[in-house]
């Protein structure tokens, strides 16, 4: 294991004019590691994912990421062009809404051959091979496989756009809300396939959710936002088991028991 | 040979912000210390504490004031300050933990999660599944069940998917939360048994034992846990 961390995020901030997006965020993510970033809506943690995957620019702080080579690189001064190749290649993006990710009118092989086909990939047999792989570890029916994902229910479509996002091995993915709108059932594959994912590929993750069950799940570490800043974050069973700040309480003792 | 686990001065209360701020004082001034090869219990009331110092030791619950030190990686690390990261480290190399209950993850079977702080630890797959088959197999767990998730499994039968969980790999540190709470004679005797093992490997064990028969099996001194009694404050 490295010593060095993979990303390392420092006073972060992000103002829409005088509103507060994110401020003052500062972690650190290690490879393999999870962290789950949760608050309710307006807390600022999609502004926080989106100015982390350089979707957003921020207004203030630094983010610099560990390439393949070792090397930092200090994100928002990268190219626009350097900044589309980390997307495309070392990181992935899984959106709440599968059709944001995913191109609704190409196959479902073609959904997850396009990414391969971005880092160099030209052999049409093996992209297709490896297309067949990645449906099959999300569980999608190799005879899907020219079916265009307008066709496939919510669920298969986030297992589809899993897949596009994680066969060219990323090392870093953002998940925006991955089982939101889900049914419960649906949810339970999709987190126990994603949690045997990430511990399978080593993968480092940072999940936003409101769901704090969704969180204990996949996550090892949890921050906490409120008006779009960090309340409390740590190990994701101390924050939950031991919450000691006045809002995660309130969080935690929402949960509805079953 | 160093001593694996010191506690010192360690206090913990609860603040409740949702009922005006009222401070829950749970103990005070813990301080205690656990050779390898022996089993410590803590003794005492429900309510006077134990259960949140084990899961202060094992990181679940922050700690106020105090040192927990823990020979960690030829090192020593105060838990009461480890940063999450170390936490981690430390419970996948040095502290186990059984906790009273299992939480289990959808559809992941009994095998698996029992293997599964083998494999955390680098372990083959299938060399940690065969671990698992023996484990459950002596914790007379039926062979029909071990495909499946333990969500659905009875108390007792959780319970032992839990202890086999923890039981799996080396730690040289084990924390017991009532493992033999829901567990019938039978097993109690193999709970035991595994005990009496760890012991004589030189692991540190640190227990809760509600069953005065099992403690007077596996104890080899009693903690008691009231004299860190924080003095409850009227709420």
């Amino acid at each position: 294991m490295t010593d060095e961390p993979l990303l390392r995020v420092s006073a972060l901030s992000k103002f829409y004019g005088s509103r507060v997006g994110c401020e003052n965020v500062t972690f650190d993510l290690w490879p393999g590691e999870v962290l789950a970033v949760v608050g309710e809506s307006g807390s600022g943690k999609t502004t926080l994912l989106n100015c982390l995957s350089t979707r957003l620019l921020p207004s203030s702080g630094t983010a610099s990421y560990r390439m393949r080579d070792g090397q930092f690189r200090e994100l928002y001064r990268m190219s626009e062009a350097e900044r589309r190749f980390l997307m495309r290649t070392d990181w992935g993006f899984v959106h709440q809404n599968p059709a944001d990710g995913l191109r609704m009118t190409v196959s479902a092989g073609a959904n997850v051959g396009e990414r391969l086909m971005a880092v160099g990939d030209r052999h049409y047999g093996k992209i297709r091979a490896t297309a067949v792989d990645w449906l099959s570890r999300v569980e999608i029916d190799e005879d899907r496989i020219d079916d265009e994902p307008r066709a496939f229910s919510g669920g298969m479509r986030q297992r589809l756009q899993i897949a596009r996002n994680l066969v060219t091995g990323p090392r870093l993915v953002f998940m925006d809300e991955p089982t939101g709108g889900l049914d419960v059932s649906v949810q339970a594959r999709l987190l126990d396939l994603l949690r045997g994912l990430v511990t399978d590929l080593g993968l480092a993750a940072i999940v936003v959710t409101h769901d704090l069950a969704v969180a204990r799940l996949l996550s090892q570490r949890m921050m906490v936002m409120k008006d779009g800043r960090v309340v409390e974050s740590g190990l994701t069973d101390r924050v939950l088991d031991d919450p000691r700040a006045p809002y995660t309480q309130l969080l935690v003792s929402s949960i509805l028991q079953v | 040979m160093p001593t694996p686990l010191v506690v010192s001065d360690v206090a913990k209360s609860f603040t409740m912000h949702l009922r005006d701020g009222i401070r829950l004082p749970v103990v005070a001034g813990v301080s205690f210390s656990i050779q390898a090869g022996e089993c410590a219990v803590l003794g005492g009331p429900s309510g006077a504490g134990k259960s949140s110092i084990l899961k202060m030791l094992y990181g679940n619950y922050a700690v106020d004031e105090g040192q927990i030190i823990v020979q960690h990686d030829d090192g020593l690390i105060d838990l009461a300050t480890a940063s999450p990261r170390t936490v981690l480290a430390v419970r996948r190399q040095t502290i186990g933990y059984v906790s009273q209950f299992l939480r289990t993850v959808p559809r992941v079977s009994a095998l698996d999660v029992v293997a599964e702080p083998l494999v955390e630890r680098g372990e083959e797959r299938e060399a940690a599944r065969e671990k698992s088959r023996s484990l459950l197999a002596e914790l007379n767990l039926p062979e029909k069940l071990w495909a499946l998730p333990p969500a659905t499994f009875s108390g007792g039968e959780q319970q032992r998917v839990n202890i086999a969980r923890g039981f799996i790999t080396e730690h040289p540190i084990l924390l017991l939360d009532e493992p033999t709470a829901s567990l019938d004679a039978r097993n109690r005797d193999v709970v035991i048994a595994l005990i009496a093992a760890k012991k004589a490997a030189g692991v540190a064990l640190l227990g809760i034992f509600h069953d005065h028969d099992v403690r007077e099996a596996v104890a080899d001194r009693i903690i008691d846990v009231t004299a860190f009694a924080a003095g409850k404050i009227a709420a």
